[in-house]
């Protein structure tokens, strides 16, 4: 599979690309910079699931709700959220985008409608099914994206959702990112029915499987979901299948899956099948994969530099937020 | 002033949310049985056909969804009051109350405040047995980022949701089921009633009663029964359990120099023993006699109505534990 889709320009692919490089580099540094003690806590990375990420924020607007998972760097990133801010907010700093009181999995921006990263497994579905309600009742176009693991398919909130969204009829986009394990369960594991699209399509809601290391794949897949929920024909649900190339965690020996499994996925990782195709397709040569690598290289050095430079919240601020302040 | 209405508590909840949804076009009501039913409790009964499908929605029994919905809605620029049956039913929504609505204003840095209202029925007394009775308000107020009220009276039955609705953080309005058919005098115009803030409802100069909810009404027929024998009981109605009013109750403790605290909560690990702490902290050197507690007996809810009624707080406790207190002097 190394043709692309037809039409597709050179800038077009470049920019592709160079948005899952973004957020390739920007993990591997976020790797380094837990090992040096800048980033505590839990850390996941995502190595291997960027052309999710990319593929489904090329066709969200700015008005659209996002929801995210303790996964979420990607996310952001492809959301728009500025690089610099995103790394302090991974070094607890005051600029941070959620003033540093989140990390790594709560990874929070208003001006992008980006609600977070919720670590708790399912935990954002029904907030995603509300942001899409209040949108219904306002009588806009936009929509809600949730992204969750396959895990979360084992969570009562998954269903209760799916029920819920396609009984009122929901703009909401359901993101289901399948990277087969469950931190380290696979999902043969865990699961009676493994075909997660199939679950969803039980409810009611419109349900497909898509091949999520391909971000072509990804963005037309989510251009129609997106259509269909917009025009008030109900919630969609996109199984997008994937793979996980790191660990679940700075902290996961990785004992439930073979050296050569993981080798085997990585053969088929976005960004390596995603040159290639660029390449083959002849609409990139080394030297545009080299100062796009460059590019992104230099915008997370940046970004570690702000990060490192930003304050810390002084303890006084402790109780701030608890509660909302109110200007009165 | 015009004169005083009579109605029930139930009806001044019912007026509260109907003025509310006249109010504000962003306010709409959601939760089980809510609309076509009637409300579990009918509170909502006639609210449906008044204000539509789209403002008075019924949920599947799912309480984690339609609850966190309303967080979402919250943050998509709605104002939602969420009705869960009861209490004992809001457990399967604790994920999204605790993880969510408390959280994601400080986790945000403040991007994110979570204004919604969230109304559950609480308590005992109408033998609805060990998964529809318990009081489990101490275990939301435990938690920081949430509002927790439970009014008690008709006057704060029908003030507090337009408070709790004006408020910008998640506030969880505690109804007690006994008191839903209570009848009395609407006294207050609602916009005068406040969110926050204890209330003294009985002056008296012997001991304080702390005390809230259902509860209140167990402490007027012991200070009755009290007054009888010519001790006079302070009633202090805390009205809120998050965040706690000291002042008031160490004002009252001030004048009284005795506190018996009456919680229909189970003693280990509650809210009178919060309350009691506060007043050994800040009010050790007022204290005449040993702070006194009666709380519900360490039993979930039987059904049968006697053992309900002695598992209960009720007035014949209060009597003996203030009585307790004088023993001493008298």
């Amino acid at each position: 599979m190394n043709d692309v889709p037809a039409g597709l320009t050179r800038e077009r692919g470049l920019h592709l690309l160079g948005e899952m490089l973004r957020i390739r580099q920007f993990e591997a540094r976020c790797a380094e910079a837990y090992g040096a003690g800048h980033i505590r806590g839990f850390l996941h990375l995502c190595d291997g699931e960027e052309a999710i990420a990319v593929g489904v924020m090329q066709v969200l607007g700015a008005g659209d709700a996002i929801v995210s998972t303790y996964r979420e760097h990607g996310h952001a990133l492809a959301r728009g959220i500025a690089m610099g801010p995103l790394m302090a907010e991974l070094f607890g700093k005051r600029s941070g985008c959620s003033g540093g009181r989140g990390g790594s999995m709560h990874v929070f921006d208003a001006a992008t409608r980006f609600y977070g990263g919720n670590a708790i497994v399912g935990g954002g579905l029904p907030l995603a099914i509300g942001l899409a309600l209040a949108e219904k009742m306002q009588g806009s176009r936009n929509l809600a994206a949730c992204f969750f693991g396959e895990g979360a398919a084992a969570e009562g909130e998954f269903h209760e959702c799916m029920n819920l969204a396609a009984l009122w009829k929901l703009p909401v986009l359901f993101l289901c990112e399948n990277n087969l394990y469950a931190m380290g369960t696979a999902l043969a594991r865990s699961e009676s029915q493994t075909d997660i699209q199939a679950k969803a399509a039980a409810y009611g809601v419109r349900a497909a499987a898509v091949d999520g290391m391909d971000v072509f794949a990804v963005e037309a897949a989510v251009r129609g979901a997106a259509e269909h929920a917009r025009a008030g024909r109900g919630p969609v649900l996109l199984e997008l299948r994937t793979y996980r190339l790191r660990a679940h965690s700075m902290f996961d020996a990785q004992l439930y899956r073979d050296k050569a499994e993981v080798e085997e996925w990585r053969e088929r990782g976005p960004l390596t099948t995603l040159t290639t195709r660029l390449k083959v397709a002849g609409l990139m040569t080394e030297d545009d994969f080299q100062r796009l690598l460059s590019e992104a290289d230099a915008e997370v050095e940046a970004a570690v530099e702000f990060a490192d430079a930003a304050d810390w919240e002084p303890v006084e601020d402790l109780m701030r937020h608890v509660c909302a302040e109110v200007a009165s | 002033m015009s004169d005083t209405v009579r109605m029930t508590y139930r009806e001044a909840v019912k007026q509260a949310i109907r003025e509310a949804l006249q109010a504000d076009p962003r306010v709409f009501l959601m939760g089980e049985d809510v609309g076509k039913y009637g409300g579990c409790f009918a509170v909502t009964k006639g609210l449906l056909d008044e204000f539509g499908e789209e403002r008075i929605r019924d949920t599947p029994l799912s309480e984690s969804a339609f609850v966190g919905a309303g967080i979402g809605a919250a943050l998509g620029g709605m104002r939602p009051i969420v009705e869960i049956m009861t209490v004992n039913f809001s457990l399967l929504a604790l994920d999204q109350i605790v993880n969510n609505a408390a959280t994601l204003c400080h986790m945000s840095g403040g991007q994110f405040p979570v204004p919604m209202v969230i109304r559950m029925a609480t308590g005992a007394g109408r033998q609805l047995a060990a998964q529809h009775s318990h009081s489990l308000e101490a275990w939301y107020a435990h938690v920081p980022g949430l509002r927790v009220v439970e009014p008690a009276t008709i006057d704060d039955a029908r003030g507090m949701l337009p408070a709790a609705l004006a408020c910008p953080d998640p506030v969880i309005v505690f109804e007690p089921i006994s008191l839903y058919n209570m009848e009395g005098e609407l006294t207050a115009a609602a916009s005068d009633v406040k969110l926050d803030g204890a209330r003294v409802h009985r002056s008296g100069r012997d001991v304080t009663l702390v005390t809230w909810g259902a509860s209140l009404w167990r402490c007027v027929a012991a200070a009755e029964q009290l007054a009888a024998d010519g001790i006079e009981a302070e009633i202090v109605d805390l009205r809120s359990l998050r965040p706690l009013d000291d002042a008031t109750v160490l004002a009252s403790l001030g004048r009284t120099k005795r506190v018996v605290i009456v919680d229909e909560g189970w003693r280990s690990g509650s809210l009178a023993a919060e309350i009691a702490m506060r007043i050994v902290e800040q009010g050790f050197y007022d204290l005449d006699a040993p702070i006194a507690r009666v709380c519900s007996e360490e039993v979930p809810i039987p059904y049968p109505r006697h053992l309900e009624e002695a598992a209960l707080p009720g007035p014949a406790r209060i009597v003996a534990a203030v009585r307790g207190l004088f023993s001493d002097a008298r």
